[in-house]
């Protein structure tokens, strides 16, 4: 049994986590990445497009504030998406500095391209690949100031007290299962746990999503008592290849390639799904609009639409995009230069997550989210294409100083069940959450426990869920994981209604019960990806659960959530954020306000049109 | 801005640029052709479509008594067209094996995880179609690296490798806190492969001198020239680097050979580097003599 004690414990090692641990040891705390994968292998590294930051003459950050909360359709909170706007031109600047390979100008200053959804082109990038030179650089950043990271190392559950109410509870530590041993390990934290260990695109069968990204963060804050939030908002990317998900970035577009139906109309405009910004228009839009065309008929084989950027040329495409050719060739056999590339929807991004405020702070003490796994919530009910890095590296850097400090800070945004304005009175087909007890933090006698005592009765309890499951003599869980993602992909995907999601709510609670007799049948310590990958289902379980039971109650269309019969915007209703708490395996449903209050503005909710 | 080259050098250099354009589209344009002929090969002798491939899967795990003897399992696959070999592997662990060990996350060769020995070379399995492959298809771990479980080895060494170089970018001398550094265009060119290093080991397992020898490997110094040809990096620190990688474990050792140029899964043309760097050390030794 061994127990590692740092100031700073950092939960995940992609942008977000990279970035809060510098700016934690930058604050002269001891600090320490606990990672699944070794940093470099982060999905950060997949991320194409770019990073949203007014940089230049003619552009603010007001304008990029204002695109934020218009592509949200009026669900981010103005502090956070003002934030977000404010810090992310010092923030991306702090990459060049860090030697970060920007694409640039013929004057040597990094180059920006259009979006979809901005007012200016303020999308800064390296080629089509900046997601990979942003991991690396803030990777050659950690190792720089000797941060040491305990990779392959997959965490758990976190270390909470466990009074009754979250708002008391305080965040210890978290454990950590050595992957390349078999041991458990304790990790203590003086000061605070940051949790950034991306998005859940494991819960879809088809998705941009890494195999890794099974949303481990968000389960274990969300069972310690932090609610999730507005999860039922999932970005579905316009442009995946049809045979794997692999993402085809939105910068194509941005560059002047056009969508086509099989009729060869450029349907974003022939079909008015947007005809000012055509391509160009929010994710969600055009995500519909290709759906629609197929199901009407005007689809190509695989359910797919074209993409073609043959006529931006050879050299613009190999300057700006070569990635993209390799792409297309290796993943679809289709050489870009040559034919349009087939595209169709998948699941791209999780716009909810842990609730936190603009700090990264939850309303457990000592706990932190930064990154895809948290909610602020800058991107409301859908994002932006090239809000994400930027979320990463602002809020990684606010979470990481934050956790730094051991000290609660004000903040606009109010978190936890305090926050609560209204309760739903949604009426699910089944019963949600508990079965297995597993995992559950409550039990009243760790009110008093020091931090050490927490995370050991923690780990005890975490040795006996890896002794049972491997004693267990059961199913494998590979088939209830494709049980979940069938459901999910079927019934909770870009079009939504009543009887789907309550299909889905019936078929997660199957999953929930045939988990019960899940086994790991590897009997190694040794690098047992059996066991990890059999923990990491039950953390989808949870997550499906929160997801859909928002989606049903949610009778309304608003950026990524859209219903059947609920075919437009209610703000007098559902102007609030979605909260899912898990109450002691309970789940309970209930809203909070949005912040609509900016630092000099009301943001009025407009009909967002493109 | 460095000042180690002079003017005119700085011109031959973006000269080279646009002939390397050129190079990296030739090169693209024969691996298409290669794989078109290979495709064409693979249906003949086979109609894959609707058949089942076998795999051939190498197997170790010191723990477990039956594998303690390294070993070669089949796996039985239903084939559907682009599966690769990682799609395979899954195949295999989700309906056959769970045991089945093997490193992998985003499945479009940009995490650098699955670097494999497939059919007798480093490959990434993301990236390799069962199709352009003879069959059946062996899938072994990374050869030269001590294997851990099945196809999981030791990446230490590597990642070792790499810390050895320095591998982050050090100028103190920066504009305020809203400017950037000014790079060329033609500068950033310059460095575009080399920061294309996705980490995944296939070149140092190629290497026949990283194998028996104490050598930093293709990689790190990749991952040194990054940093050596990046103009934004000042001349004291490019002198220590250039030093650094003259040391006995540095690019001396190199015997160009290609082996790392020809299975790097990102194209980086590794060899390369490590020449363009050897002479960037000669000139810098004339310089100081």
């Amino acid at each position: 049994m061994t127990l590692h004690e740092h100031d700073v414990i950092v939960v995940g090692a992609g942008g977000a986590g990279l970035r809060a641990a510098i700016a934690a040891h930058e604050e002269g705390a001891d600090v320490a990445m606990v990672t699944k994968l070794h940093p470099v292998r982060s999905h950060t590294g997949a991320a194409e497009g770019g990073i949203n930051a007014a940089l230049r003459e003619g552009d603010s950050w007001e304008d990029h504030a204002y695109d934020t909360m218009k592509g949200s359709d009026y669900l981010g909170d103005a502090p956070a998406v003002e934030t977000l706007c404010q810090d992310s031109p010092e923030e991306t600047i702090q990459l060049e500095h860090w030697g970060m390979a920007f694409s640039r100008e013929e004057d040597g200053r990094v180059s920006q391209r259009p979006f979809g959804g901005l007012s200016f082109p303020r999308t800064t990038y390296a080629g089509a690949e900046t997601g990979h030179h942003l991991l690396h650089t803030m990777y050659e950043q950690v190792v720089k100031r000797g941060i040491q990271v305990y990779d392959e190392q997959y965490v758990m559950e976190l270390a909470v007290t466990d009074h009754g109410d979250p708002e008391d509870r305080v965040c210890h530590g978290c454990i950590g299962y050595d992957i390349k041993t078999g041991n458990l390990n304790g990790f203590v934290a003086n000061t605070g746990v940051v949790i950034a260990t991306g998005g859940p695109g494991q819960l879809y069968a088809h998705t941009t999503n890494a195999v890794a990204q099974t949303g481990d963060g968000q389960a274990m804050a969300y069972r310690a008592g932090a609610p999730l939030q507005d999860m039922e908002f999932v970005q579905f990317h316009p442009t995946t290849l049809p045979s794997t998900g692999v993402l085809i970035s939105e910068g194509v577009r941005g560059e002047g390639g056009i969508l086509y139906n099989s009729e060869g109309e450029r349907f974003m405009f022939e079909h008015g799904y947007a005809n000012n910004d055509g391509e160009l228009a929010s994710r969600d839009v055009v995500a519909r609009a290709e759906v629609t065309e197929v199901n009407e008929g005007r689809g190509y084989e695989n359910d797919a639409v074209h993409l073609d950027m043959r006529h931006l040329g050879e050299e613009r495409i190999t300057d700006r995009l070569e990635n993209i050719i390799h792409l297309a060739t290796d993943f679809e056999g289709v050489d870009p230069l040559e034919e349009p590339m087939p595209v169709k929807p998948g699941q791209h991004y999780a716009m909810g997550g842990i609730e936190t405020d603009e700090n990264g702070a939850t309303c457990i003490e000592g706990l932190y989210a930064a990154g895809e796994c948290a909610c602020v919530s800058v991107h409301g009910s859908n994002r932006l294409g090239g809000n994400a890095l930027p979320e990463l590296i602002v809020f990684g850097a606010r979470a990481g100083r934050h956790a730094a400090s051991g000290e609660p800070a004000s903040s606009q945004i109010e978190t936890g069940p305090s926050a609560r304005t209204e309760t739903s009175n949604v009426d699910a087909p089944v019963e949600l959450g508990r079965v297995g007890a597993d995992a559950v933090t409550d039990g009243g006698t760790l009110l008093d426990a020091t931090p050490n005592e927490v995370v050991d009765h923690t780990l005890e309890q975490e040795r006996e869920r890896v002794e049972t499951l491997m004693e267990t003599d059961g199913i494998n869980h590979a088939d209830v994981r494709s049980d979940l993602q069938e459901t999910m992909t079927e019934n909770v995907n870009v079009f939504r209604n009543e009887a789907g999601l309550k299909q889905a709510l019936e078929d997660i609670r199957a999953c929930r019960e045939r988990y019960q007799d899940v086994g790991v049948s590897d009997p190694s310590r040794t690098f047992n990806t059996d066991l990890m990958q059999t923990i990491e289902t039950r953390n989808l379980i949870d997550q499906a659960e929160v997801l859909t039971l928002g989606a049903l109650a949610r009778t309304e269309f608003r950026g990524a959530h859209w219903r059947e019969s609920h075919q437009e915007r209610k703000d007098e209703e559902w102007l609030k954020h979605t909260m899912v708490a898990w109450n002691g395996g309970d789940p309970e449903l209930y809203y909070t306000d949005v912040i609509l209050e900016g630092e000099e503005k009301e943001y009025e909710p407009k009909v967002r049109s493109y | 801005m460095s000042t180690h080259v002079s003017e005119s050098e700085s011109e031959a250099d973006a000269a080279t640029d646009q002939q390397d354009r050129p190079a990296a589209q030739q090169r693209r344009v024969e691996k298409k052709r290669e794989r078109h002929e290979q495709r064409e090969r693979a249906s003949d002798s086979s109609e894959t479509e609707g058949q089942t491939i076998l795999l051939k899967v190498f197997r170790y795990d010191p723990e477990v008594e039956d594998k303690r003897e390294p070993r070669f399992d089949d796996f039985h696959v239903p084939f559907k067209k682009g599966m690769t070999v990682l799609d395979a592997l899954i195949y295999s662990r989700d309906h056959y094996d769970s045991s089945l060990t093997f490193r992998h996350s985003c499945r479009q060769a940009i995490c650098g995880s699955d670097a494999l020995f497939i059919n007798g070379s480093q490959r990434l399995g993301c990236q390799t179609q069962i199709d352009d492959l003879d069959q059946p298809v062996r899938v072994e771990p990374l050869p030269h690296q001590e294997v851990v479980k099945d196809l999981v080895v030791d990446m230490e060494d590597f990642y070792e490798g790499m810390d050895a170089v320095e591998p982050y970018f050090q100028e103190e001398n920066l504009p305020s806190d809203l400017e950037e550094q000014r790079q060329d265009r033609a500068n950033r060119e310059k460095i575009k492969m080399s920061t294309r290093c996705i980490w995944c080991g296939a070149c140092m397992s190629s290497c026949n001198i990283a194998a028996g020898d104490n050598y930093l490997g293709p990689a790190a110094i990749n991952k040194a020239y990054r940093f050596v040809m990046d103009e934004r990096e000042g001349e004291a620190i490019e002198q220590q680097r250039l030093e650094t990688i003259e040391e006995e474990q540095g690019v001396w050792r190199c015997q160009t050979q290609f082996s790392c140029t020809n299975v790097c899964p990102k194209d980086i043309p590794l060899t390369e580097h490590i020449q363009e760097l050897k002479r960037e050390a000669v000139k810098n030794n004339l310089k100081f003599w």
